[in-house]
């Protein structure tokens, strides 16, 4: 962060917690950040003349006479096309060794888009694997989080997605990203000869925790630059949105505010709301999509985080590991994709709607027929059908390293179903059994 | 109410937390009372929510981002007011009945306000009272046509104490904030009225007669609503449910379905992208009452979760008063407000701010009393002038990890007399509407009144066959249940036929797709016609050697029922369908159905 002549520089800080500092000072703004001791603060509460900082990277060692220097603004990202192939960190400093970026200062975390100037997101991204595109098709515009455990590979699978989703811009944020998975997006965006389209704001877990706060808004700061002012299809992926939750809680705490939910603060809705509606499908061509990472514990999507989250996105898209076939797969019943239903059998052919429903319904008669064995019951005939026709769908259709495209997804649906089922166990419009049925 | 321009209070913003914003006031000022902020010649709204030793705590309805203390405040001398008038109708507003649509940018602006009411168009009115007539608040003056709908302009709902109308305008055309009626009162004052008048929107309009116990159904074509858990003109209910339980599928298609003259949508912190839908669709979509546009009907009221809280605290107030308004012209309104929830959290964010101690998960301790005075705002009534008005009021509450035990919900349950619960595991397994047949519930079934218009618009047999209904689904539970610890060949068929049976239920009555153009919407006839079908096949007879037969011969019922849900009614497929359902049955039974 830049600092500018006329500053006004206080030398007396009043009290000093763990994350805050709180000072006598005048004429200084909401939101206007400023430097303690030269670490990066913003300011959070003014009560009179009282002024309190939240300080980034912790007070560890501020003394009460360090100084400190308003920078009479909000925080700020300079946008320009050089942003393109380049590594930030949360204030938006390259850490990749190139020179700053010269061009336009944009206070981040800037104003929602009035929801009349909105177009309805209507384009497929398609993304090559059938437990997205035929199940939960994603829409340019949308904004879904992946609700993964730890152990899973949702940065592989969200990198995979972003990549065949032939996005103008990737923008990534990452939050307390580890440095080996800092160094995967980065060498498989350039592997794959992307890194010309890539821009990253990237904070590792050897940052501060508090700094991610600011991630999110640069990336979305960088992506408004590209989808309104350039009229690019832009992707925005943030992972982990549990982390910045997480530093969330942390601030709210040492604000003495009281908790709501599971530790987090009262306003969790909202402040995630505010970042994930920066997701928009403009007139124009522009658009912002945001596919996001959010970290479970052990599966548990009522804590607030997943939850909040799920009540904002438009979806969520739930990988768990089939022990039957040993792979990582894309849950049905968890999963889902509110704009579906704005392209599936309109962009796509017109049995898909009812396909996907029809393949869901018989892999649910699947798993209970599953309970009835582990509860040690007889199956039918037909629960045995089902189980079969549950092993070869999760391995054809449900697994993440499938790569077709929708047609043969659907086609490889209706060769399950004829080999397992007649069409009266199927249920599908008449219309297309007739033209599908093999 | 109104202080005179040169006595107003002022202010200086003295602190500033996110959105609460601490005033140093000059002079007197009101709870609620509404001032702004000035910020470099921006004007920002905001509402008094509590007044200390001179010092107001205002919420401001815009982002507080470089605020500094000192900024200047001026104070209006009213609560939150909104205009009422021709022209609201077809519109979308923000939570504080701006005009999104004539706001300047992609952007929203902080500080920018727009007119509620396009006073440049001109209305064709039509005079109903008379000079000398007496009047009071709410009574009507006279009527514009506002898209086909009578739109009657009435005495304002502030003006207290009767009134003798002097003179009211002829037929023609009128702008809206032209003079259409004069009014005297007892000490020989005159007011002139105009078709728009302002109110606040936090105190409920109660220019009526009185507020009957309601009577009659709202047709909503959704099976398991007007079947089963019917909702009532001037009836409240709520629909709670985990995200991804299709809680705005089913409010979307309430409001495209259902007989109502007026429809007002408050989309309260919700997705934006589900507000869009509502833009594009309405003006493209039929009314299926009146064949025009369902735009026409329908006002829209958005603030959007990225949208500053204050102003979702007060969209749904405004869009109550706007129904309302509507109600007071004799007209049948149903507003829905997705999501309470989403209210009910703005409230605690205020709280929290202000250091109130917290009752249950952080929410202010009057939620529940806050959620219940605002329920009561709806209802059927009886105008002054004899005619009837209604405003059925269906909100939508996101319960924090799915638990209906939260404090929102619980405070709704108590404040609504139907109870839509959305089930994770039927949404799971696809099964939509994910109502849950058994936990869900209408109160208005137990009324005396509904059943009386029941059986006499339906069949005297209806209630009978819709708690029959029920009982079907509760033994079907029961039986599933037992099946499922006994297994399949420990207990007797009779277990495996009392499963199926509410199987059939559940597919062809429950179960609706919302997105196949047919099936979407059933009219109460077609309700009707197939639940004497589901209740005859039920009946008959069957008899099966084995457990084995049962379910094949089920799944092909249940196939044919949904093929006939899919189809016109009685059209020739239809009755195709019913014939093939027909040999089905004889060939297991020897009984024609």
């Amino acid at each position: 962060m830049e600092t500018k002549a006329l500053q006004r520089i206080y030398t007396k800080i009043g009290q000093i917690t763990k994350a805050t500092c709180t000072l006598k000072a005048t004429d200084v703004g909401y939101e206007e950040l400023a430097l303690v001791d030269g670490r990066p603060a913003q300011v959070v509460k003014i009560v009179g003349d009282n002024v309190t900082l939240q300080v980034f990277s912790g007070t560890e060692g501020i003394r009460t006479n360090a100084e400190v220097v308003f920078a009479g603004k909000p925080p700020t990202l300079k946008v320009g096309d050089e942003l393109a192939g380049r590594f930030f960190n949360a204030f938006g400093d390259p850490i990749d060794g190139g020179p700053k970026i010269e061009g336009e200062e944009r206070e981040i975390g800037g104003p929602s888009v009035n929801p009349v100037r909105r177009q309805q997101p209507s384009e497929l991204i398609a993304t090559g694997i059938a437990g997205i595109d035929l199940n939960n098709t994603l829409v340019t515009g949308q904004k879904i989080p992946f609700f993964a455990d730890p152990d899973q590979p949702f940065n592989q699978v969200m990198a995979m997605v972003a990549l065949r989703a032939e996005a103008d811009k990737i923008i990534l944020g990452g939050m307390g990203l580890t440095n080996d998975d800092y160094l995967f997006f980065k060498d498989i965006f350039e592997n794959a000869g992307a890194l010309h389209r890539i821009i990253s704001f990237v904070n590792t877990t050897e940052d501060p925790p508090v700094e991610r706060l600011l991630v999110p808004d640069m990336a979305l700061t960088a992506a408004e630059y590209f989808a309104v002012d350039k009229k690019e299809k832009v992707l925005v992926l943030l992972t982990d949105m549990t982390l910045y939750a997480d530093a969330l809680s942390i601030v709210s705490n040492r604000m003495d505010q009281i908790p709501s939910k599971d530790s987090m603060p009262g306003s969790l809705y909202s402040d995630l709301a505010r970042l994930y509606e920066k997701a928009v499908q403009f007139g124009d061509g522009g658009s912002i999509t945001i596919i996001a990472v959010t970290t479970l514990s052990g599966g548990d999507i009522t804590h607030a985080i997943p939850d909040n989250t799920g009540y904002i996105t438009e979806g969520q898209l739930f990988l768990r590991r089939d022990t039957e076939i040993g792979k990582v797969i894309i849950d049905p019943f968890r999963s889902l994709s509110r704009l579906k239903q704005l392209v599936i059998g309109k962009k796509t052919r017109a049995d898909h709607p009812q396909v996907m429903n029809a393949a869901i319904r018989l892999y649910a008669d699947a798993a209970n027929a599953r309970t009835k064995l582990e509860n040690g019951f007889d199956l039918t005939e037909y629960d045995k059908r089902t189980l079969d026709f549950a092993k070869e769908y999760s391995d054809k259709l449900l697994a993440i390293d499938v790569n077709i495209d929708t047609v043969e997804m659907l086609d490889t649906a209706w060769a399950l179903f004829a080999r397992y089922f007649s069409p009266e166990e199927v249920a599908v419009k008449k219309e297309f059994v007739e033209k599908y049925w093999k | 109410m109104s202080n005179e321009q040169e006595n107003r209070t002022t202010g200086k913003v003295s602190g500033i937390i996110a959105n609460l914003v601490i005033v140093q006031a000059d002079g007197p000022f009101a709870q609620n009372e509404i001032c702004y902020i000035i910020h470099n010649g921006v004007w920002l709204m905001a509402e008094v929510i509590k007044a200390q030793g001179g010092l107001a705590y205002v919420q401001v309805f815009e982002s507080t981002r470089g605020l500094k203390p000192g900024s200047p405040v001026e104070f209006t001398g009213h609560m939150l007011e909104v205009s009422l008038g021709p022209g609201l109708l077809s519109r979308n507003y923000d939570g504080l009945l701006n005009d999104l649509d004539t706001m300047t940018g992609i952007f929203l602006k902080r500080g920018e306000y727009t007119a509620t009411l396009n006073t440049k168009k001109k209305w064709d009115f039509t005079p109903i009272a008379n000079p000398g007539d007496r009047v009071t608040a709410g009574d009507w003056l006279g009527e514009v046509d506002e898209n086909s709908i009578a739109h009657r302009i009435m005495v304002p709902f502030k003006m207290e104490g009767s009134y003798t109308v002097e003179s009211v305008s002829e037929a023609g055309q009128y702008f809206p904030d032209e003079p259409i009626a004069r009014l005297r009162d007892e000490n020989n004052e005159q007011f002139v009225v105009t078709m728009v008048q302002r109110w606040p929107v936090k105190k409920a309009i109660k220019a009526y007669r009185n507020k009957p116990r309601p009577f009659k159904l709202l047709e909503t074509g959704v099976r398991i609503i007007d079947t089963l858990n019917p909702i009532v003109e001037g009836g409240t209910g709520f629909i709670p449910g985990p995200f991804g339980s299709g809680k705005t599928v089913m409010q979307q298609a309430i409001s495209k379905q259902a007989e109502a003259d007026i429809v007002v949508m408050a989309a309260c912190g919700e997705r934006a992208n589900e507000v869009v839908e509502l833009f594009k669709e309405f003006p493209e979509l039929e009314d299926p009452w009146t064949g025009r546009k369902l735009m026409e009907r329908t006002t829209i009221i958005a603030n959007t979760s990225n949208m500053p809280v204050a102003a979702r605290e007060a969209s749904v107030y405004s869009a109550m008063t706007i129904a309302e308004y509507y109600r007071s012209m004799g007209h049948k309104v149903l507003m829905l407000a997705d999501s309470t929830s989403r209210w009910a959290q703005a409230l605690r964010e205020m709280s929290n701010r202000m250091e109130e101690l917290p009752g249950p998960d952080a929410f202010p301790m009057d939620l529940p009393a806050i959620v219940s005075n605002f329920y009561a705002r709806a209802g059927y009534v009886v105008l002054n002038n004899g005619k009837t008005g209604s405003i059925t009021f269906i909100g939508t509450v996101s319960p924090a990890g799915g638990n209906l035990k939260e404090p929102v919900t619980e405070a709704t349950k108590k404040a609504t007399r139907c109870f839509y619960a959305l089930s994770q595991q039927r949404a799971d397994s696809k099964r939509y509407p994910a109502i849950d047949p058994i936990d869900s519930y209408s109160k208005y079934l137990e009324y005396p009144e509904l059943q009386k218009t029941l059986a006499e618009t339906i069949s005297p047999e209806w209630i009978g066959h819709v708690n029959r209904l029920k009982n079907i689904m509760i033994r079907g539970k029961e039986a599933a249940e037992q099946i499922n610890i006994l297994g399949d060949d420990s207990v007797s068929v009779d277990y495996h036929l009392t499963f199926w049976k509410s199987e059939i239920v559940d597919a062809v009555l429950l179960q609706q797709d919302a997105f196949d153009s047919i099936d979407a919407r059933t009219p109460l006839q077609r309700q009707r016609y197939m639940v004497d079908l589901l209740l005859e096949i039920i009946d008959a007879p069957l008899s099966f050697d084995g457990f084995e037969e049962v379910q094949p011969f089920y799944k092909r019922i249940i196939d044919k029922l949904r093929q006939m849900n899919y189809s016109q009614f009685e059209s020739e497929e239809f009755l195709a369908f019913r014939a093939e359902l027909k040999e089905m049955v004889a060939e297991r039974t020897g009984v024609e159905v």
